[in-house]
């Protein structure tokens, strides 16, 4: 069943602070993906993988093109979504593990991991039970769960971000790196949740700097063809 | 009655205006409606407004006591009750039963009025809100949406800062489930009586220039809490000269030895009755 | 769902100065919404005639309240806009001191808008007076104590827990952590974000301070001259701004 599907989507920066220089990034970018599979996007870099995925998420606008995105059982052209609609779009099925966490002060790491489940409407109790158990799973122990992770280093940072990112159970995941700060367990770690996602009906769409994690989980790559040439 | 003055002191135009505020006021129980106060033979702070009430519903048959502290015979109510005597030539009383209109000065007398009889006080602040809102824009416009949390916040502060409500004088009071009132200097201990009182209660401020009513038979309620009702205090003392246990008392020294007694501040109604 | 404010058209001007030019702004329940800009973008303009406290010279503003009903605002009232600013909506001032009573204990300050509502136990006052100085994080032990002698900090959240103590629906926020110290104005935004995803207030805030927006507010609107070149999702309009006035004010902000 197709998740997602862009058809002809095209985004290119407008820098008015550089007198108004046009950078066009994405040109004509039309990607399918079903339920259970991981799409990797492939591409050299710069070439515009970043700007897609954040363009998918809605934290990017498209210029032109439709992103079509299964959401309460029909597909919805989520480009052109008021904001009302994409936070209830990212809410319930679109979920997004950037590269780097946005640390937010004072905020426990358990809440930040919990928080997309009670957005969804999980009791406290049982929300951050799964958040202890996913971030016990990434290798990070019980003793840091109770504090924010602004002081943790950067793979840390990571692991929460990814926690975030898994416990929720949307149907359509956004991966960019996932595992690029990451040592070998826990990057074998995040393969496995990949694979347990997939496996119950997710469909991912990953970057991946590593090629050899990316065969791992990856079913197919999409090329992203850099648009911009240099002169 | 002296010459070349007009009955009451105040010509006829100035009192027809006096009677207007007056009906106004009767019309909004509690409500302030301005008048325009006259010039007066004695000073603003001495009952001005209560004098200029008391002259415009002076009639010619009319019996006027005249009270200052509850008492008949200190020097303001001597002064006011001779002033009358002399402008008006109406007959002067101190029986509280017998008087048509009484003026008083921070005090309701002890005896109940009875249907007729009007009761004038004398108000310094008409304004109940003054102290916490000094504002005159800002208080009309509380009124006005009869806002007046301001007060229960004051009274909250009481409770706070000393466990009981403060205000052992001039307690506000809500007229007819409406309007906020200064009753006017009298004890806390009196509030009780203006509720559904058979007399008419009128209220002039002359340096302020108000006047305010409660008409007979209605509602007036002491502002307080549920969990803090508003309960009347006088000392736990008997009249020493009419033995008394349910009047107001004044606390008199009678040596430097710290000899004190209590008897009543209302000299009618303690004359009135047997001495013990 | 519908709306909990709209508002069209809007037009204000100041002599020749045009405060707002043509402004329409929604409000969703739960949602906090910022408006930025820098000084003279009439974000505060607009702030003040949608809380009915500037009428607009065109324009509608429509309320809806718990029951479905609707209220115009502009020509609302001074008894109607009193009655919705003291139990549907509330207005958090940039400086603590033009909200609070300065001579009123913390405990009176919180209960006011209870009492003014007519609410007339005092233990109960006092009891919902302490819980939310806790929820404010101030000690309730101090309840009894003046703001004078607190500090702007703690003066800032004696405001917020007077505001928010009749549950109001809507609230108005006007640069309310303007003028404190960094670390003040972090706990206090952090404390912000909480009660607001707590209680699922609606939000209008008013900032010029971007990193503010982007940690408390869903959507954003930037105003320059009147007017609303840009709005959206918070992170859509600071990651990616298309007008040229937007991406200017991003990247003015400096980063730590």
């Amino acid at each position: 069943m197709i998740m997602l599907q862009t058809e002809a989507l095209a985004k290119s920066f407008t820098l008015h602070l550089q007198g108004g220089v046009a950078i066009p990034v994405l040109r004509d970018v039309s990607l399918t993906l079903c339920a259970g599979e991981c799409v990797a996007l492939a591409g050299p870099s710069g070439a515009g993988k970043s700007t897609l995925m954040r363009c998918l998420y809605g934290n990017y606008g498209a210029d032109a093109g439709r992103i079509l995105l299964r959401h309460g059982g029909a597909l919805v052209d989520i480009a052109q979504a008021d904001a009302r609609l994409m936070r209830e779009v990212r809410r319930d099925t679109l979920g997004y593990v950037s590269q780097f966490l946005r640390v937010i002060p004072r905020v426990a790491t358990l809440d930040i991991v919990a928080e997309p489940m009670r957005a969804r409407g999980v009791p406290a109790d049982e929300a951050r039970a799964r958040a202890a158990a996913l971030l016990t799973r990434l290798n990070m122990p019980p003793a840091l769960h109770g504090l924010p992770p602004a002081t943790f280093s950067g793979g840390e940072q990571q692991r929460v971000n990814l926690a975030r990112g898994f416990a929720a159970g949307h149907p359509v995941l956004l991966l960019d790196e996932p595992t690029a700060s990451l040592d070998t367990g826990n990057a074998d770690v995040v393969i496995a949740l990949i694979a347990e996602a997939r496996a119950a009906g997710c469909a991912i769409i990953g970057i991946f700097h590593d090629v050899a994690v990316r065969d791992r989980v990856a079913d197919r790559l999409f090329q992203v063809q850099p648009v911009y040439e240099p002169a | 009655m002296i010459d070349g003055y007009n009955f009451g002191y105040l010509d006829e135009a100035t009192k027809r205006m006096i009677r207007r505020a007056l009906l106004k006021a009767v019309c909004i129980p509690g409500h302030q409606v301005p008048f325009g106060a006259r010039e007066m033979p004695l000073p603003y702070g001495w009952g001005t407004g209560g004098i200029q009430v008391t002259a415009s519903v002076l009639g010619p048959d009319d019996g006027l006591k005249v009270i200052d502290q509850g008492a008949d015979d200190t020097t303001n109510a001597v002064s006011i009750r001779h002033f009358f005597g002399r402008v008006a030539g109406v007959a002067t009383t101190e029986s509280t039963p017998e008087a048509t209109i009484i003026q008083t000065r921070h005090r309701i007398p002890e005896t109940p009025l009875r249907e007729g009889q009007i009761l004038v006080y004398q108000v310094p602040m008409p304004e109940p809100l003054f102290k916490l809102e000094p504002r005159v824009a800002e208080t009309t416009r509380l009124h006005g949406l009869a806002e007046y949390g301001l007060m229960q916040v004051k009274l909250y502060e009481d409770i706070a800062r000393q466990g009981e409500v403060a205000t052992s004088y001039n307690h506000p009071v809500m007229v007819n489930h409406r309007y906020l009132m200064s009753p006017s200097p009298i004890p806390a201990f009196d509030n009780p009586k203006m509720h559904m009182n058979a007399g008419l209660q009128l209220f002039g401020a002359g340096r302020e220039k108000r006047i305010y009513a409660v008409p007979p038979y209605t509602h007036v309620q002491s502002l307080d809490f549920e969990d803090h009702p508003f309960k009347p205090v006088r000392a736990p003392y008997a009249c020493a000269i009419c033995g008394s246990e349910e009047s107001y008392l004044d606390e008199v020294i009678t040596d430097d030895q710290g000899g004190r007694m209590h008897v009543c501040s209302d000299t009618d109604y303690c004359a009135s009755r047997p001495p013990v | 769902m519908n709306a909990l404010l709209e508002a069209t058209g809007l037009h204000l001007r100041f002599g020749a100065v045009r405060a707002l030019d043509d402004v329409a702004v929604s409000i969703w329940p739960g949602e906090v919404v910022a408006i930025v800009g820098e000084s003279g973008s009439g974000k505060s303009s607009l702030l003040r005639v949608l809380a009915g406290m500037q009428r607009a010279h065109a324009g509608r503003v429509l309320y809806r309240d718990a029951a479905g009903a609707t209220h115009g605002i502009l020509d609302a009232s001074d008894a109607a806009l009193r009655r919705l600013m003291r139990s549907d909506w509330g207005f958090v001032h940039q400086n603590a001191r033009d909200a609070l009573r300065m001579e009123v204990s913390a405990g009176g300050n919180v209960g006011e808008r209870l009492m003014a509502a007519g609410q007339r136990h005092y233990g109960n006052i006092r009891e919902v007076a302490a819980h939310w100085l806790e929820r404010v994080e101030m000690d309730p032990a101090r309840i009894d104590e003046t703001p004078k002698n607190f500090s702007g900090g703690m003066q800032q959240r004696l405001q917020i827990a007077r505001t928010l103590v009749t549950n109001p629906r809507l609230v108005f926020m006007d640069e309310p952590t303007g003028g404190l110290d960094v670390s003040v104005q972090a706990r206090l935004l952090d404390l912000i974000r909480g009660l607001v995803a707590d209680l699922g207030l609606a939000v209008l805030l008013v900032t010029h301070d971007i990193a503010a927006a982007r940690l408390l507010a869903h959507r954003i609107m930037v105003m320059r001259h009147g007017q609303v070149v840009e709005e959206g999702l918070t992170d859509r309009v600071l990651d990616d701004p298309r007008h040229p006035y937007t991406q200017l004010l991003v990247s003015s902000v400096l980063a730590a």
